[in-house]
């Protein structure tokens, strides 16, 4: 059994102007000890498939579909029984760790808190243990600067107190949004090298949401594709990116310039992402897309080929990667 | 051809005050940008890179006065900028003009698309017609790919891509030789980048302009520059054509910079050597003595705290006194250590 199934889950927000579907029709699971990244710009739904997990959702969302969590729904499950799971089976870190941290508190009081009440801890073995921790994401002097405040922290230093945290309770499942986009890239380097070993010593299920697709070609073992709400491709990463069988797919990758390409060069999608309280009827992707038809007025069905992967494109494979 | 700008031994130093300091107490220094030099010749683009915090965005500040800056800006051979009044350098602001990072942020949201692109006429050529300046906005918004029927709305009602579009407008209406564009794509999606690096690379073509382009995505500058400087806590570390820097690194420093940028390649990204580099980059209130960045280089020996490395080579400047290629020895044996 998948460590955690979702299925056809929409997550529906209630704007001024009607309601603004951000998240359609998604489905996808994830065993234990796997990586998946999801890959999208902004307004594709990546984060706001994260919030659905951990029940984070602003009130104004509704959600349908089910999200079943080792064999247990939680979607929509009472914060009592979400507390129960949160921090201690699944835990979440996010762009901003300096948001993240209570800024009033030192770094001690947070993370003994999360062991004192999650896992019935003395003050002084919490302390003993997230001193442990700090150690484990190389944090110099652990012992010492745990009695400092988040702003006595430099950005990297942070986000490495952040999954330290996060990570206290042994969760089964750790959700990435966005830790490395507010990071210098010779951070961020520092810090997905750190998430990689951390994920084999710990043995815990990730998912990575990111718009970086260098960082997800490095980090995840599978990868999904959404765009205005909806997955695009998914896949196992190194066919995938090998061979992109999505026009959107396709598009992003030759507009991410490289560095270890002669001139870097990048080919521009043209128009503009999807205004998701009025999105274009069926794909997407269609007012962008190169290869769109009439039919593209249709959502095409995300339709397995291959071993594990899957595309939601009405046009042949051999078209579009002609 | 002589160079458009010409800098020589740019500094920028911020007095810093502390809680407790007394009237008479000397401020100590905040020394941003410290002794950069480089030549800018038209219709070229050198690229600024480093991490945060390194001087990049200050550099451009002081090259055009809005902080205060010691050293020499020649503009075209004649003129020293730094030298100039506020009165005196007016003349010169239009011929420099410059792109922000935050495209809604850089835009007066009382003001409607086409007030905030007709502006900067209106400062700097008072003299041109009512007409005639209308007919200049019209056109320079299609040459940036905005809709006539957009000119009466209002920033908030444009995307960060197109937002950047009317920046890039508002910057070229007045026809300006020099481009200043201060992270003009960091903020935007990774489709909408291309289309505005895209855009700015088409205007460069037809306008002859030179561009300085501050960012820290080293693979976006390596599509865009001809020239690249690496900076690190305010100082040069290495400056090179494009095609040298990239393919043949000479500075520890930018060799672990370049390393460390993701490959969107499963295969190249889990394959790639990265050169290490420890630490967080020191406070510019006391830099190291010596090499700035010795304190995090995988070389680092006894005398890089003793000698300030002086690049003599115009060509490929590399500020470093044990420059070249990481050996896959040093690489081991840091692995191991």
């Amino acid at each position: 059994m998948s460590l955690l199934e979702i299925d056809k889950l929409s997550v529906t927000f209630d704007g001024e102007d009607g309601p603004v579907h951000a998240v359609n029709d998604l489905s996808l699971s994830i065993n234990r000890g796997e990586t998946l990244g999801i890959v999208g710009e902004s307004g594709s739904g990546k984060s706001q498939t994260a919030f659905s997990i951990m029940g984070l959702l602003a009130p104004n969302g509704r959600t349908g579909g089910s999200i079943r969590f080792d064999g247990q729904e939680i979607l929509g499950a009472k914060p009592k029984v979400l507390n129960k799971i949160r921090a201690e089976r699944i835990a979440m870190i996010f762009q901003d760790p300096m948001t993240s941290l209570n800024p009033y508190m030192r770094i001690s009081d947070q993370m003994t808190e999360v062991l004192t009440l999650h896992q019935g801890l003395s003050k002084r073995d919490a302390l003993a243990e997230s001193v442990r921790m700090l150690d484990a994401v190389k944090i110099p002097a652990a012992k010492e600067r745990i009695r400092l405040f988040p702003h006595e922290f430099s950005g990297g230093m942070r986000q490495r107190v952040m999954i330290a945290m996060s990570l206290l309770c042994k969760p089964d499942l750790l959700i990435a949004d966005e830790p490395t986009t507010a990071l210098d890239v010779t951070v961020q380097a520092q810090i997905m090298d750190l998430l990689g070993d951390l994920q084999k010593d710990f043995g815990m299920a990730t998912i990575l949401i990111t718009h970086d697709l260098g960082v997800v070609a490095g980090f995840c073992e599978r990868v999904l594709v959404m765009y205005g709400g909806r997955v695009m491709e998914q896949g196992p990463t190194e066919p995938l990116f090998a061979e992109p069988t999505h026009p959107y797919t396709r598009g992003l990758l030759a507009a991410v310039p490289r560095v270890d390409d002669e001139d870097a060069t990048m080919k521009a999608i043209p128009g503009n992402p999807p205004n998701m309280a009025a999105p274009p009827q069926g794909c997407p992707f269609r007012p962008r897309c190169n290869y769109a038809g009439d039919d593209c007025r249709v959502m095409p069905p995300l339709a397995a080929f291959d071993t594990g992967r899957a595309r939601a494109c009405h046009r042949p494979i051999a078209e579009v990667t002609a | 051809m002589s160079p458009l700008l010409s800098v020589r031994d740019l500094h920028v130093k911020f007095p810093i005050t502390r809680a407790g300091d007394m009237p008479w107490t000397k401020p100590r220094f905040l020394h941003a940008v410290n002794g950069v030099s480089f030549d800018l010749e038209p219709g070229k683009t050198l690229g600024v890179v480093g991490e945060s915090g390194c001087g990049k965005s200050t550099l451009a500040r002081g090259l055009i006065q809005m902080v205060p800056a010691t050293g020499q800006v020649k503009w075209r051979g004649e003129t020293d900028l730094l030298s100039l009044s506020p009165r005196q350098i007016k003349p010169y602001r239009s011929e420099i003009q410059m792109v922000f990072q935050d495209p809604l942020a850089s835009l007066n949201p009382r003001m409607t698309l086409g007030q905030i692109i007709a502006e900067p006429l209106r400062t700097h050529r008072p003299e041109v017609s009512g007409k005639e300046r209308r007919a200049r906005v019209a056109q320079m918004m299609e040459r940036v790919g905005l809709l006539p029927q957009m000119i009466n709305r209002y920033p908030h009602e444009f995307s960060g891509g197109q937002c950047q579009r009317i920046g890039i407008a508002r910057a070229l209406i007045v026809e300006p030789k020099l481009l200043i564009c201060d992270e003009p794509v960091s903020a935007l999606d990774v489709s909408i980048q291309a289309q505005v690096i895209e855009l700015l690379k088409e205007l460069q073509r037809d306008l002859g302009l030179a561009m300085i382009f501050i960012a820290h995505d080293l693979s976006v500058v390596k599509n865009i520059s001809d020239e690249v400087m690496v900076l690190y806590l305010g100082r040069v570390m290495e400056k090179a054509p494009k095609a040298l820097l990239y393919d043949n690194p000479q500075h520890p420093y930018t060799q672990a910079l370049l390393s460390a940028v993701p490959i969107p390649d499963p295969v190249a990204e889990r394959a790639k050597q990265i050169v290490p580099m420890t630490g967080d980059m020191p406070s510019p209130m006391n830099p190291p003595s010596g090499c700035v960045f010795r304190g995090r280089c995988p070389r680092a020996q006894a005398d890089c705290a003793e000698v300030v490395p002086q690049p003599d080579d115009d060509l490929h400047r590399v500020a470093c006194i044990h420059p070249g290629p990481m050996r896959d020895s040093e690489l081991a044996q840091h692995a191991a250590g």
